[in-house]
């Protein structure tokens, strides 16, 4: 644990606190369909974070001032519990916590094809268990996990990660002891790994334009290991419902 | 459209219970398969998730310094929360049935602090002025019916991994311990839908939309009955309620080893 006003060296001879190389993320695990009554869902564990997602819908939107004739809505809500903070947290949502959840929403309406469901709703729900920085993208990623495995048509998959700087290095996928640097910036990241269309972007703190340019090349690099690792476990999930029939 | 089919299925749910049989095969006393998962936040000072077939309830407990009631100065208490969350269940669309909710966490408090499982005076911290206030809360994953016992399994299985943090001048110390919360009992729910006359032990979702009336006894340990909640709008004969009682008493032998 890092005392204040210690000088700290977030990254010494290539190595990070935990151990970690600058462009390794921490360890994940993916599990798709595990809500039995949801459309679709997803469970990830990426470090300590424990986040599972659920999908409900497309279902009818109501009220029906909602809806839109031409396309579904995606109404996306993240949530934490009150255990999964250090301290109990409010169980009253948060400011933070609609922000991140309209945010979230907007990403995903870019990857599915919203125009084949007018007048409904695409419900995803991420509650989060357990947390330590990053969060919101791991959370992301579960709800693409469970969009897909509701067998939602879509143009791509959505792979997010969070990557930033601390102690005057750029780093992908910190933790919350690299999050609480003093010079520290968080980006959380999504793309569509197809196409690299950015899907999701939020900054905080300060960054040169060339620690951004080099953030971002990480930071694609990050979602397309991510990628990787969803396509693995949707095709984990898929073969198992393949072998039960 | 919803209710015809829900009345179609509650008709073959009691057809099949005048044969004496559930739509799920199982004895009349039988539960699901059950398990509990352990350790499920390491931000949580104790946490747990309990599965009874595909109904499923995380629970967590944080530990948090507060200022004791005037009139219990040397008392600590426990604050027991309950969420349905909306994947839990499609018909959560518009959000989920707030007296419910309210009751299933009531019921859940009512088995934990009526057992006297936890010494309230073990969560003093210095009298009269400050108490550990211990916030169980739970939510529901997965619902298929029969809330009440897989949050209660769940409450239990977390408040047996909970630890005590430690405190530095009346302030937390994050990730650090000073023991473990002394449990004196093993709350646990058993409840029983009466269905069309023929009274069943945790009844799956199919089942509790046909039910008629709901009972649900807590059992402290092998002997010590702590609580009672009878619900919906159907009745019970008092030998039926003894029957519950004793089925409850021989399933707590085996639930009570898993958490």
């Amino acid at each position: 644990m890092p005392k204040k006003d210690e000088k700290i060296e977030y990254v010494k001879g290539g190595k990070r606190l935990d151990g970690r190389k600058v462009d390794e993320l921490r360890p994940i695990k993916m599990e798709v369909g595990v809500l039995p009554r949801a459309d679709g869902s997803a469970y990830i564990e990426w470090g300590q974070n424990k986040i599972i997602a659920g999908v409900m819908g497309p279902r009818e939107a109501l009220p029906k001032h909602t809806q839109n004739p031409y396309k579904a809505r995606v109404s996306y809500t993240y949530r934490m519990a009150t255990f999964s903070v250090p301290d109990r947290k409010n169980p009253r949502p948060a400011r933070r916590e609609i922000e991140i959840s309209k945010v979230s929403g907007e990403a995903l309406e870019r990857a599915i094809f919203l125009e084949r469901f007018p007048n409904t709703t695409i419900d995803v729900f991420v509650e989060i268990l357990d947390s330590n920085a990053g969060t919101r993208v791991a959370a992301l990623v579960a709800a693409s996990l469970a969009l897909a495995d509701a067998g939602l048509p879509m143009r791509d998959l959505v792979s997010a990660v969070g990557v930033g700087k601390a102690g005057g290095e750029i780093i992908l996928d910190l933790n919350k002891d690299e999050e609480d640097a003093p010079d520290a910036v968080d980006i959380p990241l999504a793309i569509l790994p197809r196409t690299e269309e950015i899907v999701l972007l939020q900054m905080d703190g300060l960054l040169t334009k060339a620690e951004w340019a080099k953030s971002l090349k990480l930071g694609i690099e990050g979602c397309k290991q991510i990628h990787e690792m969803q396509r693995q476990a949707l095709r984990k999930k898929f073969a198992e419902a393949e072998a039960k029939r | 459209m919803e209710d015809v089919i829900w009345n179609l299925k509650s008709d073959n749910v009691i057809s099949l219970l005048k044969e004496g049989k559930r739509v799920d095969g199982r004895a009349l006393d039988e539960y699901r398969p059950i398990s509990i998962q352990k350790g499920i936040s390491e931000n949580a000072d104790g946490g747990a998730r309990a599965k009874i077939g595909d109904t499923e309830v995380a629970s967590g407990v944080k530990l948090i310094p507060g200022t004791p009631y005037p009139d219990n100065p040397d008392k600590g208490t426990i604050s027991t929360g309950a969420e349905l969350l909306q994947f839990a269940n499609p018909e959560f669309e518009v959000g989920p049935p707030r007296e419910a909710v309210i009751e299933l966490a009531r019921v859940v408090d009512r088995g934990i602090r009526e057992s006297k499982a936890i010494d309230f005076k073990t969560l003093c911290i210095r009298e009269g002025e400050l108490v550990w206030i211990a916030f169980i809360d739970s939510y529901v994953l997965n619902d298929d019916g029969n809330l009440f016992d897989a949050m209660a399994l769940a409450a239990l299985a977390a408040l047996n991994q909970t630890k005590i943090p430690k405190l530095e001048d009346d302030k937390l110390v994050k990730h650090e311990y000073t023991g473990k919360l002394k449990m004196l009992k093993q709350p646990l729910l058993f409840t029983f839908a009466k269905i069309a006359g023929e009274v069943v032990l945790d009844p799956n979702f199919l089942e509790w939309k046909a039910m008629d009336a709901r009972f649900t006894c807590s059992t402290a340990d092998d002997k010590t009955l702590c609580a009672f909640q009878k619900g919906e709008s159907g009745s019970f004969k008092a030998s039926e309620i003894d029957e519950c009682i004793e089925i409850a008493f021989k399933k707590g032998k085996d639930l009570r080893k898993l958490v």
